[in-house]
């Protein structure tokens, strides 16, 4: 409440004041450097669980700022995945301009399709965002000549980044390439959401028939954060592609879109650091309890959610922020 | 907030350290296979016979401990096999990749077979290109044309001149439609018609109305296994398709153990061409089939020959090298050798270290009151035709 | 020309009516309570489970275990509702999401661990197989039964609804909460009955699909998308919606398939999106 009436109060201060970097903030970043020293073998993981973060803050973007739920923001995903090794397999592997191709082309659908995401909402905006990545992912399949269909991209080769690093066994260059990638992205997101734009959309998601009557332009704003949060998701799905060096219609699938949002609501949403945390824990989780237990780890994975939504509402930051508040 | 965030930080951190450290006497074989989702149960029949195996020959070969670690990719996921393979042998220290029941999870995993320069034995995924990866894989499966092709030139040869063909559109059964179609259009059949449905298709019965809208003289089918060929079987029987007057031909998946008994009497008369099937009848095949039902209380398919074979594969190579587990020698120990296995006598050619085999031609009966796959005609010492090709 | 088209109608029909029994339990509740129940499809897989087991292993007659599967799936979403469900109807609906998935996750992992990961077999009796021809148009046995089922299920709904007093209290409570509870109508325990019924109706579709289908613990997941598809086309709270958009989606899935093959998978999904963008609110729904 008190934060509320100092942004009605001056609007540039709060946001200035919400731009400042908190220690935890910090030592979160300074803690994702760890797995180099603590857990060298685990590097791919690590690498994959920055990829699924980067994904996941695209989406925070769409949903938690600006309330547009999505079931199928993977097309994004696959799309920048696809435009990535394609680059590759046409002979160009250097990672970098992989990086500069994945997201245009998945940014130009995104702002092509944003129009009708902007003019819908509730159940039939979460329909329509499903079948789109549907019937991207069966255009895909379809396009054997394009994409392998099923069987898969083949004859992805990345060269060495920045033409010295090799992405080795170990994925010591995966880690530190998705990590890099990671944070610069981060914190252009960061600096976007503290911004006047940001704060707008956060209005468009707590009253989105109020926004356009004091004279915001809602759907251009929403528009907007679409396309962006197409191409970080098509940035992300690059990374997958290059430091794989493999792409498959599952980085368009259905699963791969519900993976990202439940991630996203475990981790907590419109909380940036949300994503983050829920891609740690569960991938870190579904990879401990895979191991332990192949065939029926889905069982502990669902009851880890359950008891999420039961003893932390609002996802896991969301759940500990209130709990402190109340203590 | 801060300490919260500190706290889920090395909260991750600790979990990931708790890898195991390794001792050097035994030998690791890390097993990618999808253990849950959609392909659960190959996974699951796989693991029947690599358990079966150990149990029957002892977890001890060359002197040393076999030790399985068993990771689950969930389904086509060639992102997650490969780094799972790349973890198996930088963390687990694995010696030996197995498993691999889908082709673009075998191809991602390939990369890291010849990169980590590990033997790995396929057990299932069967599209051709697979051995051509690393030159440490070898594949004690089946691959789909040799199965289609040897299956199209026999149709050929047993009478049949057009066909309709009708199959699920993604990567295996393009395979299987381009190996039978090549090799019963060189033998000089006619292709009527053809059509691709979706892989996810949970109702045939547009597609078999235009099949008999065109009354072919036989009807060429390739669904994946699961819930498809009893769906489709049932359809047949509803458009009063008779597989006993208009032929209906496809590859085994379509008259499985479990597809039949759901399909039950509509199946009787459907011809399909496999290399395994639990009623083959040979000594050593009861014997296992009867091991397996006691052990895991169903019958084996392909995915439990593949698995069976593969770890047969494994404990030979290593008791030629005396328990030496580097990729060369496994793979000059795996070439050219020769075995019977229950689905009859089988080798790995030294050039492809791919699996030379019988194929079997079955019309599903009822014996017994039970519908079986009766095998009628075989083709002996199938080798992979593309592969062949390929050399020439 | 015009036999094919009748075949191709029918069994459109018949898939239609299959998704509508799958799928009208959820589009009731959440109309009704803005309850997002993802894991409404582990309670039709749970129905096709008792069947299974009641045919197969306790030799149940077909019919007799149709109405086990309703019975069983309605007593499982009573105890989850009791236990998990209840505490969260004024959660957000992503927390819901959250919870039910994760009740998804468990059900499949379940299922795999108590019948295994095969497909399960079903032998419905002889007088329900085969096919009868009728001018010309081949008409399957099943699905002239699956189309009777529907429309006698559609019926009772329609006249529960319509006629009984809980059917007045539920309209009321679908068309506006608030104003409801301050008549005095026990929206929460309304909705009790109705999400223990829909889950029922949901139980009863399990049981029906196997036939046509087929049932595997994967089941949970692969229908979810339909189930949604058929919700949001025909409107939240609406059956008559609920059976439009059902039968529309069956109709032009099959009739997609058996004209423009090539388009196939295609079709549903550009008919949905067309719909929905058409028609955001659904077919029949009012918000």
């Amino acid at each position: 409440m008190t934060s509320a009436v100092q942004a009605a109060a001056d609007p540039r201060r709060h946001l200035a004041a919400q731009r400042r970097w908190r220690r935890s903030e910090v030592a979160f970043w300074l803690a994702t450097l760890l797995p180099f020293l603590l857990v060298p073998s685990h590097l791919q993981l690590a690498s994959q669980i920055a990829i699924t973060a980067l994904f996941a803050v695209s989406l925070d973007l769409i949903l938690g700022y600006a309330g547009i739920v999505s079931l199928g923001h993977a097309a994004f995903f696959g799309l920048g995945a696809y435009a990535a090794g394609l680059l590759s397999k046409s002979g160009w592997g250097e990672p970098l301009s992989g990086l500069v191709v994945a997201p245009a082309v998945a940014g130009l659908v995104g702002y092509a399709t944003s129009f009708v995401i902007a003019r819908t909402r509730h159940l039939a905006l979460i329909m329509i965002t499903l079948g789109l990545g549907l019937l991207l992912h069966e255009a895909a399949n379809r396009a054997h000549w394009l994409t392998g269909g099923a069987d898969g991209l083949q004859g992805v080769r990345m060269w060495p980044l920045l033409g010295h690093f090799k992405f080795d066994l170990y994925g010591y260059t995966a880690y530190g390439y998705s990590l890099v990638v990671l944070f610069s992205i981060f914190l252009v997101t960061r600096r976007l959401i503290h911004s006047p734009f940001g704060l707008s959309l956060r209005g468009i998601r707590e009253n989105p028939i109020r926004m356009p009557a004091i004279g915001a332009p809602s759907r251009s704003h929403l528009r907007t954060a679409y396309t962006i949060s197409a191409v970080i998701a098509g940035i992300a799905g690059a990374l997958l592609a290059q430091t794989t060096e493999t792409v498959s219609l599952g980085t368009l699938d259905f699963q791969r879109s519900a993976e990202v949002l439940v991630i996203l609501i475990l981790g907590g949403t419109g909380r940036l650091y949300g994503g983050l945390i829920g891609a740690i824990i569960f991938m870190v989780a579904r990879d401990q309890f895979s191991g332990i237990n192949p065939q029926y780890w889905y069982f502990w994975i669902g009851a880890l959610l359950v008891s999420v939504v039961m003893f932390l509402p609002n996802g896991i930051l969301g759940g500990l922020a209130s709990r402190r508040d109340e203590s | 907030m801060r300490t919260n965030l500190i706290a889920l930080g090395s909260l991750a951190a600790a979990l990931l350290a708790s890898s195991p450290t390794n001792a050097q006497q035994t030998i690791k074989i890390g097993l990618i296979m999808p253990y849950s989702g959609q392909f659960a149960d190959t996974a699951t029949q796989m693991d029947n016979a690599i358990k079966l195996y150990v149990k029957q020959k002892g977890d001890a070969v060359g002197g040393k401990k076999i030790e399985l670690i068993r990771r689950d990719t969930g389904g086509v996921a060639p992102d997650v096999a490969k780094r799972l393979a790349q973890e198996l042998i930088v963390r687990d220290n694995v010696d030996i990749l197995a498993g691999f029941v889908l082709t673009p999870n075998a191809l991602a995993a390939g990369d890291v077979s010849a990169e980590g320069k590990k033997l790995m034995v396929v057990m299932n995924a069967a599209t051709s290109v697979i051995t051509t990866k690393s030159p440490y894989i070898v594949r004690t499966s089946v691959t789909t044309p040799q199965l289609n092709e040897s299956f199209g030139s026999w149709a050929y040869k047993t009478g049949v001149r057009k066909i309709y063909s009708m199959v699920s559109d993604f990567g295996p059964a393009h395979d299987a439609e381009g190996a039978f179609h090549r090799a019963f259009k060189e033998a000089g059949g006619e292709i009527v018609g053809s059509v691709r449905f979706p892989v996810a298709n949970p109702d045939f019965s547009a597609f078999v109305q235009r099949a008999r809208d065109l009354n072919p003289e036989a009807i060429y089918i390739w669904v994946p296994g699961g819930v498809q060929p009893a769906a489709i079987g049932k359809a047949l029987a509803e458009r009063g398709i008779d597989p006993r007057k208009t032929r209906i031909l496809g590859q085994g998946e379509l008259t499985e153990e479990e597809a039949l008994k759901s399909m039950g009497d509509a199946g009787l008369g459907i011809i399909t061409v496999y290399h395994y099937d639990y009623n083959h009848d040979s000594p050593l095949n009861r014997e296992f089939v009867r091991a397996y039902h006691d052990a895991s209380g169903r019958n084996p398919n392909i995915y439990s020959i593949g698995g069976y074979d593969g770890m047969h594969l494994i404990y030979e190579a290593l008791k030629k090298t005396g328990g030496k587990t580097d990729a060369d020698s496994l793979v000059a120990a795996a070439k050219g050798m020769t075995w019977e296995s229950p689905r009859g006598p089988v080798s790995i050619d030294p050039e492809t270290r791919d699996i030379v085999q019988t194929v079997y031609i079955r019309r599903v009966e009822k014996v017994g009151g039970q519908l079986r796959n009766v095998e009628f005609d075989k083709v002996e010492n199938v080798k992979d035709p593309v592969k062949a090709r390929l050399k020439k | 020309m015009l036999v094919p088209i009748l075949g191709v109608l029918f069994d459109g029909f018949a898939y239609g009516m299959l998704l509508f029994l799958l799928s009208v339990g959820l589009s009731v509740t959440l109309g009704m309570m803005n309850f997002v129940n993802l894991a409404h499809c582990s309670f039709a897989m749970l129905g096709g489970y008792v069947t299974v087991t009641l045919t197969q292993r306790f030799g149940w007659p077909f019919l007799a275990a149709l109405p086990a599967a309703f019975l069983a799936a309605v007593m499982a979403s009573v105890v989850l509702e009791r236990t998990l469900y209840r505490r969260l109807y004024r959660g957000s609906a992503l927390d819901q999401c959250l919870l039910t998935i994760g009740v998804v996750f468990i059900s499949v992992a379940v299922a795999a661990y108590v019948y295994g990961t095969v497909q399960q077999p079903i032998h419905t009796p002889p007088y329900l197989r085969g096919s009868v021809t009728f001018m010309g148009v081949t008409f399957g046995v099943y699905r002239l039964f699956l189309i009777g089922v529907g429309l006698l299920i559609t019926g009772i709904l329609v006249a529960a609804l319509e006629y009984t007093r809980f059917g007045v209290q539920v309209r009321a409570a679908v068309d506006n909460q608030r104003m409801a509870r301050g008549l005095g109508i026990d929206v929460d325990g309304a909705f009790a009955v109705t999400f223990a019924l829909g889950s029922g109706l949901a139980g009863l579709g399990g049981a029906l699909a196997i036939e046509m289908v087929g049932l595997d613990p994967a089941f949970a997941f692969t229908y979810l998308v339909y189930v949604l598809i058929v919700v949001s086309v025909g409107g939240l709270g609406s059956i008559g919606g609920s059976l439009a958009a059902a039968l529309l989606l069956g109709v032009s899935d099959v009739a997609g398939k058996y004209y423009v093959p090539e388009l196939g998978a295609f079709l549903i999904y550009l008919v949905m999106v067309a719909l929905l963008m058409w028609r955001p609110a659904g077919l029949l729904g009012r918000r």
